[in-house]
């Protein structure tokens, strides 16, 4: 090392016209750094005005996307990838809801009705909640609030995005070519081994999609770790990036655990290597040990970035610094960790012994503790806030709201004795929904609107957002609300038919289900036409203070053109409005003559 | 920052930066960040590698733990004298490739291609051992849990009197050296003397191979001759298994029971599907061991194959000169995946090979 920084000392040889380019991007530097002290309008238009040329016109043609290294493109990319996974898979939840309309429904066979909610599971977890907000906002996002021009590994970015393409297809090659997947997403043993349906492919698959979010997790470390701004230390990170690396530790960690499992799934499937079959003396309940090792902790990979989006909402649009910064950046981390410890918790009902079944229920409820830090933490944000009720603010605020419903009755599922009652239930379908659809998707919804102007310099109808948002919220609970009560009165998961008494819970849950399906795709017209035909916005249209918005909207190719001032992410006082440009600049930009005093003094 | 760069060079250009003497990609800003940087990417991925194999000695362990009599039998049929070849063969492979890394660091480029070369022979010498290891024990009919059938010594032969699996193994190899050595002579014809450099140095990895295939059989065979060693392996190893697991009094072949004795402790292990009665044949409950020897060095043998071309990989770019005191990061990264799969190794052989 220390030679390597020696010889870095010494003028390495470049070829002329690069060593040009580094001259001339010296004297710009230079020149950026002298107006600092008096911006003039020019430089002010330059930097934060609607640029001609940015990530997304810079270069054309199909090509320019599916080789990009850009990790805008590629967050674009994902994004679309994402919604056409969750289009599809909510098309799946729109067909089961329905067949359940009637308690003796024939619209689905029950086998058909079995690979239904599979596929609905399994698309959703593997597809679209664990890549959603990382790959595409966090791809996004992340480099920017860095001031980074790129993450770490770009060409590992891409090939992340194509595993991503190879592991979703192979997922749904299960009903195209295998015909059909049967087993739950969970692919349970013995029942996954001497199903017929498409078990290796569905596996394959998630293996895939597991080195896809290994990719995204590995670049998402290094990158915070290697290619924060100078100046920029730990603590002056957005909360947003706390949760992105917490996530990613789990990726890393947890991930290549199901890879492996899953690689002896099928090797047991297709060779009968005796580990999991019972029929060979293996051991069935190992399986779900070795899945949930991992799929707890991917329980945090959904939740955890969705946080992460909430806490930069609930501040920016509360105008006020976040309350306890630093618990809530540890308690994601807390999180991340105590995730690992409580894969048991699934297994209570399946042969464990008394003693490890006791320690997983008490490190269960110790889970609690960081969410509930973070929950009290927003709450005491927005206390004396100056409070927008804008799109995302009402998708963060139903956030709230709902997560604190689906964390709660984790607890319900968590104690040893009420578990008994409600494992299996309607109530464990209920309260995952309110964490993964509540909380993640709602994040994603919410922070989808916040980051849209950054991402295509365009507004969107905030009547309509605002709309999409209460139908989410209504649809959202009609739909789950009554789930929680026939699943404490004893309906079973996965049924294809059921006891009369309780069609009228799953009417009500059908006709909710599709109010939150019209909410969604509003919510997607809104932004789609907003990308094309809304009102151009500025660099920072709502006063935030990480550093993304201090590039223009949309961002240039290569992030910034100039060197982003590090400040205080929560520290709104740093952005002034400029009236010329319509938008908020950071105070070392503004124009001094317009410029108010600072409200409050600046601690660090 | 990048202000005056024009807007026509995005995108395409990440890479060309090859071209010039300068390897520092366009997002970073120092060639520290980028070392820096690719240290820790390597370091998490090496982590990812140990969870990935962590799940097989979690298998590993249980199973041990469920069936300690089947472990301590059924290693009798892994040969330890090759599995310590194979092991001296990996260390030594992890010497050079520390030499290939110091020779990179000091831009040594041509000592650094020289120890790669030899790091990818041992790697390929390493995979002739185990394909001779693994084509032996299919003869044998040592197979996976649901497949094993464990019969002695009758199998076919294909040319050479050399099992055909090891024949079918050895196709790939066989074509690769084809390929490789046609297509140095092609480069070598036509005047392009540098790439006919890297193609020969392929050819010799490949060669490889065979050395260590042609090293497995000869000492088989000698193994084979010598009757002692022969028949102490054949047959101590199922006598021990129905000490373990037959009723004493049914089997009375406590005598024959090999000197280590380790029989007697595991009584208490009675398995229902032990064919008992018949002697020469070995329950196929102890397909459980092989499966779990295959998956290990199954996926071993995986990253032995992915960690060579990463290899020649490097091997071409010190070929054409690449490495330098301040730029040598692809090296030291691949190096450190190599002694990672070495690593792994150290642990395999004695948790398979050596359970007495």
């Amino acid at each position: 090392m220390v030679r390597l920084k020696r010889a870095c000392g010494q003028t390495a040889n470049k070829l002329p016209d690069e060593t040009q380019q580094r001259q001339r991007q010296n004297t710009v530097a230079f020149k950026l750094k002298k107006v600092t002290t008096m911006a003039t309008a020019e430089t002010r238009n330059k930097i934060f005005g609607t640029p001609e040329t940015n990530y997304l016109n810079c270069t054309k043609g199909w090509k320019s996307w599916a080789f990009t290294l850009d990790h805008k493109r590629i967050g674009v990319m994902y994004l679309v990838g994402v919604t056409i996974a969750l289009f599809l898979a909510g098309a799946f939840a729109l067909i089961l809801r329905s067949h359940l309309v009637k308690f003796d429904s024939n619209m689905l066979s029950y086998d058909r009705y079995n690979q239904m909610f599979t596929l609905h599971g399994a698309v959703m977890v593997f597809a679209f909640i664990i890549p959603s907000i990382p790959a595409a906002l966090g791809n996004f996002v992340l480099p920017m609030m860095l001031g980074a021009k790129d993450v770490a590994f770009p060409r590992m970015n891409l090939a992340s995005f194509y595993l991503w393409i190879v592991g979703t297809m192979c997922l749904l090659g299960a009903i195209l070519f295998g015909g059909g997947l049967d087993t739950g997403w969970t692919f349970y043993t013995p029942y996954s081994i001497e199903t017929e349906t498409g078990v290796i492919w569905a596996t394959f698959g998630a293996f895939v999609l597991g080195f896809s979010s290994i990719f995204t997790g590995l670049n998402f470390l290094v990158t915070v770790n290697t290619m924060r701004s100078p100046g920029q230390t730990w603590f002056k990170l957005p909360l947003f990036l706390w949760s992105l690396y917490a996530t990613s530790i789990i990726q890393v960690l947890a991930t290549p655990v199901l890879g492996i499992t899953l690689l002896l799934l099928i090797a047991e499937k297709t060779m009968h290597i005796g580990v999991f079959d019972p029929r060979y003396g293996g051991d069935p309940v190992l399986f779900q040990h070795f899945f949930w090792f991992y799929s707890h902790p991917a329980v945090y990979i959904m939740i955890l970035p969705g946080m992460g989006v909430i806490s930069e909402l609930i501040s920016v649009y509360s105008q006020k610094r976040i309350f306890g910064y630093s618990f809530i950046a540890f308690s994601s981390v807390a999180i991340a960790l105590l995730g690992f410890l409580v894969w048991g918790h699934h297994m209570f009902t399946s042969g464990q012994s008394p003693l490890v079944t006791l320690i997983f229920s008490a490190i269960t409820f110790s889970v609690a503790i960081p969410s509930a830090v973070k929950v009290f933490n927003w709450l005491a944000t927005l206390f004396k806030g100056s409070i927008l009720l804008n799109t995302p603010m009402l998708y963060a605020l139903s956030f709230i709201f709902l997560f604190g419903i689906g964390g709660l009755t984790g607890l319900f599922l968590g104690a040893l004795s009420t578990d008994i009652h409600l494992h299996d239930t309607y109530f464990v379908v209920a309260h995952f929904h309110f964490v993964m659809v509540g909380g993640t998707l709602t994040a994603l919804l919410g922070g989808l609107f916040h980051w849209w102007p950054k991402m295509f310099g365009r507004m969107y109808n905030d009547f309509w957002g605002r709309v999409s948002c209460a139908l989410v919220f209504i649809g959202f609970n009609v739909t789950f609300f009554p789930q929680f009560v026939m699943g404490a009165r004893g309906m079973p998961r996965r049924y294809a038919s059921y006891d009369p008494e309780f069609q009228i819970f799953h009417q009500i849950s059908t006709v909710g289900a599709f109010v939150l399906g019209i909410g969604i795709l509003l919510a997607y017209g809104v932004l789609v036409y907003a990308a094309r035909y809304g009102k151009r916005c500025g660099s920072n249209p709502f006063r935030a203070a990480s550093m993304e918005w201090q590039s223009s909207s949309p961002p240039d190719f290569h992030n910034f053109i100039h060197k982003p001032t590090v400040n205080d992410p929560y520290d709104f006082d740093s952005q002034v409005y400029d009236e010329e440009l319509d938008t908020y600049l950071p105070r070392e930009y503004a124009d001094p003559a317009k410029t108010p005093p600072r409200k409050e003094p600046v601690h660090h | 920052m990048a202000i005056a760069e024009t807007h026509d060079t995005h995108g395409e250009h990440h890479d060309d930066h090859h071209d010039h003497g300068e390897f520092i990609a366009h997002h970073f800003e120092s060639p520290e960040q980028q070392f820096d940087s690719g240290k820790l990417g390597i370091w998490i991925f090496l982590v990812t590698e140990v969870l990935f194999f962590s799940g097989l000695f979690v298998l590993y362990t249980l199973y041990r733990n469920y069936h300690p009599e089947i472990f301590q039998v059924a290693h009798h049929y892994l040969d330890k004298n090759l599995g310590c070849l194979n092991t001296i063969v990996l260390l030594f492979s992890s010497l050079t490739m520390a030499l290939a890394v110091r020779s990179a660091q000091t831009g040594k480029n041509k000592n650094c291609e020289t120890y790669l070369l030899i790091t990818m022979v041992c790697a390929t010498i390493f995979l002739g051992v185990k394909a001779v290891e693994y084509s032996h024990k299919w003869d044998l009919g040592i197979w996976p849990r649901s497949m094993f059938h464990y019969h002695e010594g009758v199998h076919e032969t294909g040319i050479f009197g050399l099992s055909n699996y090891l024949i079918k193994l050895s196709v790939i190899p066989t074509l690769l050296l084809v390929g490789f050595a046609g297509y140095a002579a092609f480069q070598y014809l036509t005047d392009k003397a540098n790439n006919a450099r890297f193609y020969i140095g392929m050819t010799i990895m490949v060669l490889g191979y065979f050395a260590g295939v042609v090293g497995g059989v000869v000492y088989q065979n000698a193994i084979a001759g010598d009757s002692h060693a022969h028949a102490a392996l054949q047959t101590a190893a199922p006598l021990m298994l129905h000490a373990a697991t037959i009723d004493k009094s049914s089997a009375g072949h406590d005598d024959h029971v090999h000197a280590d004795g380790e029989g007697d402790s595991h009584d208490d292990h009675d398995h229902a599907d032990v064919p008992a009665g018949s002697q020469e044949s070995v329950p196929d409950s102890v397909g459980i061991f092989f499966s779990i020897y295959y998956c290990m060095t199954g996926l071993h043998a995986i990253h032995i194959i992915g960690g060579i071309v990463a290899l020649a990989w490097i091997y071409r770019r010190s070929q054409l000169g690449h490495w330098r005191e301040d730029y040598f990061g692809p090296v030291d990264y691949v190096g450190l995946y190599w002694h990672l799969v070495d690593l792994i190794w150290i642990y395999l052989f004695p948790l398979l090979y050596l359970i007495d």
